[in-house]
């Protein structure tokens, strides 16, 4: 995940849409936060300038959805289904514990830019409620404690990449 | 048939060469008695030439460890030596058995199995290759294949209670087939609707067809697909879109993403059908973020078509010309409103505006606009292939067809169920649902999610379609329905529906904005504990409560757009049904379920604390006191019921009443 990054990174990606048109406000907001982990001012105001609109136009767009994050995820990055089935199946609890345990409050990544935890509104995965994923791997019928294990696994893991 | 690589991590070959394919296209469009070929049989596996795994790989299906069960039947097979196809299909539909591996040996019939987890695939493989099935739990039945040796001593898959009430036309080839194939979907029948369209009918005669049939929009208002189409026929201009709604922002349902998982070109097929009667050349799929794998999916599909000439200017050589594009929603439920999803589409903010004039006169970039849900368009090549009044023969007067349920909550087989219409509520719930589990009571079904409502268990028998389900103050909504048993409370679950509303809503018009946060506010009344109350407070929440009913019907009368309109749903549902529970809450000051912790009061049983301390280190106000190995006390003044010390305690020490 890159924390910082110099705006000419996003060319290549802003070069995909020469046409300046407003309907691709979305897809481009889309692509550089697949590429940058999240939306920065600086890539605001470079997609802004791309599509010849105001910089508060784009802040309005990207606030408005629930998709784009305006910091960077953590390391392990974990979402918690919040759906009708999973809260049904006890949703509340397991984000209750992972933010307590992980010291990380919803929408927010924590300090160490480790864990950052994330409400998501349905998985589609009803049937196996409740339902997180961690770092895109989706866990079916998770207990608030094996939401907790999970995120610690992931980020050994991570640790041990860093160090190879 | 292409042939698996038995050995692990190898994937399958590119798809043929393009002419190829959209020689293949023509010859089985050609007539209809291609459909008996030999190479189509093949495809359709009707029978196979060495052993094959099939395993259920949708969303649910991975969520639940499909790709370790799926690397776990490869290494066998390499360990072994052994040849054999393993195919990744779609779901089936029956969530609470996944992993589901199908095993389909030489002359005889499919059998399926679930769950399969990595660890049982040694012992499962072996015995049925050696021609032995275990009849164990995990053994749902075997499929009927005429002509096929049928396993001894084994069920029918058809005659399963989750299958044997549904009637599967959306869901037809969903987990039979591999949904990344062409040459499959066409093997099945599909495109045949499409060419039958194109070549038999004008598109005058496709709209009529539908508007016979009957059928009606499965997203949630239920207008019926025709007149739309006729009215975006009549509208001016030449240019017209189409809109596949794929934004299934309702929490709880699923139905959309499962088709365009396990059978997008059937959604492609459908879309084509509908952009020829309303002559657009034009389309967008609108579909959710948080579904990649669907977005994968059908972004294949799209190529193939477009690579076969089903799709592009000259769709099966009938010089009717079609483009479809995806466009990815970002996360706003409010955007499965028609004129929201537009905005969305055309980059500004997903709010909507007020009608009319209505999308189909004046929608994507000011031009008349169709927009149709996933499962309305699926079904499009059933009715036309079928014809509409084969279509108009099942389900009721005034609701054709079937309808997809995903079927989720305290259930025993929780999953996607596509029934006739106008089934009971407590076949689906009891019949192919299997009850609620652990021996519970029933409480009620959500029908509907954030704009429906619940049905109690008195009206358990009422026929799901659009006229029944309103009068229970249900309704259809795009298919969610979740069970839940008597540990529900209902305050908490109407409570759960307005946090999320609340949040959803756009902030245009100011009954919805305004008004679902105050309703938030006066349910968190309820279910909050009274221990901070001063002065004139608990005269104030008693007024608000009075308020509820009378708010909620001002938003459901002001609001700009239909998640306005129906936003108190839940809550008007919940208060017809369950009054009681909302009164003990009000003026007992305890929920009945225990489930709003606020209103419990913690103790700690003596007997059973060791004195380990867990719970006074997670509790945040340090209300909990002793000393080691001694039995600790909560603090009732201090306790402000978080719940903490419940989950902490691994001895059930800890009790909440």
């Amino acid at each position: 995940m890159v924390a910082t990054h110099d705006p000419s990174e996003l060319d290549p990606i802003v070069a995909r849409y020469p046409d300046r048109r407003r309907e691709h406000l979305i897809p481009l907001l889309q692509e550089v936060q697949d590429h940058c982990g999240y939306l920065s001012h600086d890539a605001m105001i470079t997609v802004a300038s791309a599509l010849g609109l105001p910089v508060s136009k784009v802040y309005g767009v990207a606030t408005f959805y629930n998709q784009f994050r305006f910091e960077p995820r953590g390391k392990v990055h974990c979402q918690v289904c919040r759906g009708t089935a999973c809260h049904v199946k006890g949703s509340a609890h397991v984000l209750d514990t992972l933010e307590r345990s992980l010291g990380v409050s919803a929408g927010h990544t924590g300090k160490d830019g480790v864990y950052s935890v994330e409400v998501v509104a349905c998985m589609g995965a009803c049937g196996l409620a409740p339902v997180v994923t961690i770092n895109d791997t989706v866990h079916a019928l998770v207990t608030p404690d094996g939401a907790k294990r999970l995120a610690r696994v992931a980020a050994k893991q991570e640790a041990h990449r860093d160090d190879d | 048939m292409t042939t698996e690589p038995a050995a692990a991590g190898q994937r399958r070959p590119a798809a043929a060469p393009d002419h190829t394919l959209a020689s293949f296209v023509t010859e089985v469009l050609a007539d209809p008695s291609t459909h008996d070929r030999p190479a189509l049989r093949r495809l359709r596996r009707e029978n196979v030439t060495r052993p094959t795994f099939l395993i259920g790989a949708g969303t649910c299906g991975l969520g639940a460890g499909a790709r370790d069960t799926r690397d776990a039947i490869y290494a066998f097979l390499y360990t072994h030596h052994l040849e054999a196809d393993v195919v990744e299909v779609g779901c089936v539909g029956l969530c609470s058995a996944e992993p589901l591996v199908d095993i389909q040996l030489p002359g005889r019939t499919r059998l399926s199995f679930g769950p399969v987890r990595p660890g049982d695939v040694a012992e499962l493989v072996d015995a049925v290759l050696w021609g032995t099935v275990p009849t164990d739990a995990r053994l749902l039945g075997q499929h009927t294949q005429p002509g096929l040796i049928p396993w001894d001593g084994v069920p029918r898959l058809a005659d399963h209670p989750f299958f044997a009430a549904q009637t599967r036309w959306v869901l037809e080839s969903c987990g039979l087939s591999d949904p990344e194939r062409l040459d499959e979907y066409l093997a099945r029948g599909g495109y045949r609707a499409l060419a039958k369209a194109l070549r038999e009918h004008t598109p005058e005669g496709v709209c009529d067809m539908v508007l016979r049939a009957g059928l009606r929009g499965r997203g949630g208002g239920g207008f019926p697909t025709g007149r739309k189409w006729e009215l975006a026929r009549a509208a001016e201009g030449t240019q017209k879109y189409l809109i596949c709604n794929a934004d299934e922002g309702d929490p709880g349902a699923f139905m959309d993403r499962a088709v365009i998982e396990g059978d997008p070109h059937r959604l492609v097929e459908g879309m084509i059908i509908a952009a020829y009667a309303i002559g657009a050349t034009k389309a967008y799929v609108y579909i959710r973020a948080e579904y990649p794998l669907a977005i994968t999916r059908l972004k294949k599909a799209l190529a193939q078509a477009e690579a076969a000439g089903i799709l592009g200017d000259d769709v099966l050589g009938s010089g009717v010309s079609l483009h479809i594009a995806i466009k990815q929603g970002a996360g706003a439920f409010v955007c499965g409103e028609e004129t929201a999803l537009i905005h969305s589409i055309m980059g500004r903010r997903g709010m909507p505006r007020p009608r009319p004039p209505f999308p189909v006169t004046s929608g994507l970039f000011d031009k008349p606009t169709v927009i149709n849900n996933v499962e309305t368009l699926a079904n499009l090549p059933t009715l036309v292939g079928r014809g509409p009044e084969a279509f108009a023969a099942v389900g009721t007067e005034g609701s054709a067809g079937t309808k997809v349920f995903a079927l989720s909550g305290d259930v025993v087989r929780t999953g996607l169920v596509e029934v006739a219409m106008g089934t009971s509520v407590r076949d689906i719930v009891f019949t192919v649902g299997g009850g609620v589990p652990h021996g519970k009571g029933f409480k009620a079904a959500q029908m509907g999610g954030p704009s429906g409502g619940c049905i109690p268990a008195q009206h358990l028998d009422i026929a799901v379609d659009y006229a029944s389900l309103q009068e229970v103050g249900a309704m259809m909504g795009s298919g969610g329905l979740v069970v839940m048993d008597e540990d529900t409370c209902m305050v908490d679950v109407a409570r759960f529906f307005m946090d999320f509303i609340q949040r959803e809503s756009c902030g245009k018009c100011i009954p919805c904005r305004e008004g679902t946060r105050r309703m938030l506010e006066i349910l968190d009344r309820i279910t909050q504990s009274r221990r901070d109350e001063t002065g004139s407070d608990a005269l104030k929440r008693f007024r608000r409560v009075m308020y509820l009913e009378r708010l909620a019907e001002v938003i459901k009368e002001t609001s700009l757009c239909g998640l306005g309109q129906s936003a108190p749903n839940p809550v008007l549902s919940a208060l017809r049904w369950f009054r009681d529970e909302y009164e003990v809450h009000v003026f007992e000051r305890r929920c009945p379920a225990h489930v709003c912790k606020e209103l419990l009061t913690y103790t700690i049983d003596p007997e059973r604390c060791r004195g380990c301390g867990l719970c006074a280190k997670e509790c945040p106000t340090g209300a909990i006191i002793g000393e080691r190995k001694k039995p600790y006390t909560i603090r009732v003044d201090m306790c402000i019921g978080c719940g903490n010390c419940l989950t902490a305690c691994r001895l059930d020490a800890v009790q909440a009443a």
